[in-house]
């Protein structure tokens, strides 16, 4: 990618959003603008925005909405955005734009093209016209990171029945990451769980499923909680005085300054790391970066 | 006794009329005819002469009509009297993938007003791609006092209510399936409508359907019907649930459970793996919604026995599926989601010698960006592993000629095989080139092929392959396939026991169509759209083959002259005179 285009995970493009922008800004009042985090390198001015576009990762499943959706993402802090790390990397969270601009335009599954067909739309040669225009309407916006869909999609084909078309639309299994986590993500659904940091103002919220170990999971902690340890982030959330560096929360993390802790099934706060990594997932709740001396406290340590 | 051996009999002394009834009564035919159970075989029976035909008549309690409009309900009551079990199946096939306009018949209705008169004491009644209200569930649950089992399948039309119908006034009903329907899920109370006294069901089969039902309803009645054998249950049934059922089923033949997701204690597990393995019967299971790999293993004491395995609405892992199959040594049918990809299908090569069927389904077939599924890869792996092979469905995104060689060699038994590359017209690969040579191979070798359905980049090479060397096909399904004319043609000229024909964007025209006229009444049916037929083609079928019924669909907005659905069957009903608007018959 020459210029990376900036877009949230449906593929709408930045004149899309202001839009959207206006009404969730009238909805909440929050001076969303003012905290909006960025990750960017210390003394690097992001680009001036007037919207909440990520850099996001070729993730094209997004498109197609296999995913469950993202409403999960928007406990809490709700607008609460924040941009890739331009390392890339980065398994953030994506504020999703409901997708009132794109006619749920998330799920191209099959099911769409039945319901189109009912009309006696179909027309020569046999394709879908809403179909077309959906996946027009994307690859129009989400030029880049979203793979422009290449063919509209044909009436009757494959040849599904209905009721496995529909049953899969309404329940899809799975979906694949465009950065190649093919075996992380096979499995039903996605595994939300809430992540506080002591001392910090807001939670996270990340997708077990998504990570193999706990390798990958405390990394991607460290990069989404980065900022809070630098002791104060300016006003506009990014941090000021030295420079941040991975490295440096690494220690954080190591030099017992934090422990991370999770929530199990029967309400008991764990230590992370005893556990085979599959029984983790499956029996955490909610996960917590807890300082060190409150672990001891908790007789933890 | 065979038939064969009744005819010797019967040529031995002249063919005299009363000397043969004197020697071989009308009655003892008839006891001897009435075990004959396939209804190819009681055609033939019928052809031999007037007397077996009256003999055949009416020993006959089950009548197969494989489409509805190739004869009338009166014609049908007429010829045979003691009809007990219809199976009747009406539209298209293609009507299944939303090619058939939604008001184009195959209404039950008729046919039940007239068997209520006739066949007063009709047991079971088997649709396929019929339309269906609830006024007509209504009508059969009131009409029938013997009635014992419905099947619906692929059929559109109806609501929950007429099943609460069916369920309220069937006492004896036995069987009640609901499969894959178009059916308005208006809630679950129906099953409630089931009353206390009821006792009888062997089938009940209602996976079809997403509401919740009253659960302690269900529980009840799978409690007090202890015939029942085959249990399918839908989504909204959970685990917990699921384990009731269990103990107080542990006679269940075929299982299809609920939702396969929920979170267990470790004690709910135990006692749900528990009422599983009391199921020594079981050796069909099927549903597990969403199925979670943790839970897998409390069906391993099910699987040691189980012959049909239906995975194919759990979107398993490759691991997953090698874990499981692992325990799965007898089994012969397997349905999966292409989520296992072709590590999993390697694991069905190892596991499952004795595999017979196969269908993988695609878990995204409408994302085209996604690339993952199956491959050749696979479908080799598998017939390395399973020589017994003779049942494929398999959906993928790529394929070689070398491959399904390859595939064919290792199983030359295949009586069906149902391909389907994703994308349409796509090549082979590898080598770029049309996927002609596969479906030679094919054909060349699987001499009893009796279905195929072909997909990929292919020429008219294909079809006269198939012209030549499918000599025992029965079904082709082909889709924006051949070069010209001369494909079908070769299919028309070669194929001598083709008995249904559906084609969909191929570049077949009237020299096409109407080369097949002298066929086109030993066959079935024949479906082609979006060819190259003009109407006037389609007139000169009808004009010629006046037996024959041509249906032409018309879109909006498309040229007069061409003919975008034409759909062709024999019948000795003549034109049909419920169709809508939109259907022509010439």
């Amino acid at each position: 990618m020459s210029k990376p285009i900036e877009h949230d995970y449906i593929g709408l493009s930045e004149q899309q959003l202001p839009s959207m922008e206006k009404s969730s800004d009238k909805k909440d009042g929050l001076h969303l603008k003012d905290t909006e985090l960025r990750l960017g390198l210390p003394g690097s001015e992001s680009p001036e925005r007037e919207d909440h576009d990520q850099n996001v990762l070729s993730l094209k499943s997004f498109v197609s909405g296999a995913k469950r959706g993202f409403s999960d993402a928007l406990d809490g802090g709700g607008n609460w955005v924040f941009s890739g790390g331009s390392g890339g990397g980065t398994e953030g969270l994506f504020s999703p734009r409901r997708g009132g601009k794109n006619n749920g335009g998330k799920d191209l599954s099959g099911s769409d093209s039945g319901s189109v067909l009912k009309d006696g739309a179909a027309q020569k040669p046999s394709v879908v016209q809403e179909k077309k225009l959906q996946v027009a309407a994307t690859s129009s916006h989400g030029n880049g990171n979203i793979a422009p869909a290449s063919k509209a999609q044909v009436v009757g084909w494959p040849p599904i029945r209905s009721f496995r078309k529909n049953t899969m639309a309404a329940h899809p299994p799975k979906n694949d990451d465009g950065d190649g986590n093919a075996e992380a993500k096979l499995g039903s659904g996605c595994l939300y769980v809430k992540v506080s940091m002591d001392g910090a103002p807001y939670l996270r919220k990340v997708d077990l499923k998504i990570y193999g170990s706990y390798k990958e999971l405390s990394s991607a902690l460290e990069k989404m909680f980065s900022c809070f340890t630098i002791g104060q982030c300016g006003s506009h959330g990014v941090s000021s005085g030295d420079g941040l560096t991975e490295s440096r929360l690494v220690d954080l993390l190591h030099g017992s300054e934090y422990v991370l802790t999770y929530e199990d099934k029967d309400g008991d706060w764990m230590l992370v790391g005893d556990v085979p990594w599959e029984m983790f997932t499956d029996s955490c709740k909610r996960l917590r970066i807890m300082k060190s001396t409150e672990a001891i406290g908790l007789g933890m340590l | 006794m065979e038939p064969s051996e009744l005819k010797r009999s019967k040529d031995s002394p002249n063919s005299d009329e009363s000397t043969r009834r004197s020697s071989f009564p009308d009655e003892v035919l008839e006891r001897v005819l009435s075990l004959l159970k396939s209804h190819r075989d009681r055609s033939s029976v019928s052809l031999v002469c007037k007397d077996w035909y009256n003999a055949e008549r009416w020993s006959r309690t089950h009548v197969f009509i494989g489409n509805c409009y190739s004869v009338s309900p009166e014609i049908v009551a007429r010829r045979f009297p003691k009809i007990r079990s219809v199976t009747l199946k009406g539209k298209p096939r293609f009507s299944d993938f939303n090619l058939v306009p939604e008001n184009w018949g195959a209404d039950i209705h008729a046919w039940l007003v007239v068997f209520a008169a006739k066949y007063p004491f009709l047991e079971e009644l088997r649709l396929k791609r019929m339309a269906i209200s609830d006024e007509s569930l209504e009508f059969l649950a009131v009409s029938f006092p013997n009635f014992k089992a419905l099947s619906l399948l692929s059929c559109d039309g109806f609501s929950t209510n007429g099943l609460a119908a069916i369920a309220t006034h069937c006492k004896n009903l036995t069987e009640l399936d609901i499969q894959e329907n178009g059916i308005d899920d208006k809630g679950g109370s129906w099953l409630s409508c089931f009353p206390e006294s009821f006792t009888s069901l062997e089938v009940l089969n209602f996976a079809n359907l997403s509401s919740d039902i009253n659960f302690d309803a269900l529980e009840r009645l799978v409690g007090r019907c202890k015939s029942m054998r085959v249990l399918k249950l839908n989504r909204s049934v959970s685990l917990e649930q699921l384990q009731r059922l269990l103990v107080n089923a542990p006679q269940l033949a075929e299982l299809g459970t609920g939702s396969f997701s929920e979170e267990l204690t470790f004690r709910q597990y135990v006692e749900l793996e528990s009422a599983l393995s009391n199921c020594k019967n079981m050796h069909t299971l099927s549903g597990l919604w969403d199925a979670k790999g943790i839970y897998l293993p409390a069906l391993y004491p099910v699987c040691t026995h189980l012959t049909f395995l239906n995975l194919s609405y759990a979107a398993l892992r490759s691991d997953e599926l090698a874990k499981l199959l692992a325990h799965c040594p007898r089994l012969k049918r397997l349905w999966v989601l292409d989520t296992v990809e072709d590590k999993g299908l390697e694991a069905v090569g190892l596991n499952c010698p004795l595999l017979e069927e196969l269908r993988v389904f695609p878990a995204d077939p409408f994302d085209e960006e996604i690339i993952h599924g199956v491959t050749e890869a696979g479908f080799v792996a598998v017939s390395f592993g399973c020589p017994r092979l003779h049942y494929v469905l398999y959906f993928c995104r790529q394929m070689t000629n070398a491959a399904v060689a390859t595939i064919v060699q290792n199983c030359p038994d295949f009586t069906h095989f149902r391909l389907c590359i994703m994308n349409p017209g796509q090549p082979d690969y590898i080598t770029n080139e049309p996927m002609d040579e596969a479906f030679g191979a094919v054909v060349k070798t699987c001499t009893k092929l009796q279905r195929l359905s072909v997909s990929g980049r292919l020429t008219d090479l294909t079809f006269e392959y198939i012209g030549r060397y499918a000599k025992n096909l029965e079904t082709l399904s082909v889709a924006f396939a051949g070069s010209s004319d001369w494909g079908m043609q070769c299919v028309m000229g070669g194929c001598s026991k083709l008995r249904k024909l559906e084609i969909r964007d191929c570049p077949f025209g009237n020299a096409a169509l109407l080369s097949g006229l002298e066929k086109y009444e030993s066959m079935r049916s024949l479906w082609m759209s979006a060819c190259n037929v003009t109407m006037n083609g389609c007139r000169l079928l009808a004009r010629e083959m006046p037996r024959l019924n041509v249906e032409v669909m018309k879109e909006d907005g498309s040229d007069d002259s061409q003919a975008d659905k034409v759909y062709v069957y024999r019948s000795i009903a003549g034109p049909r005179r419920d169709a809508p608007p939109s259907v022509l018959t010439l």
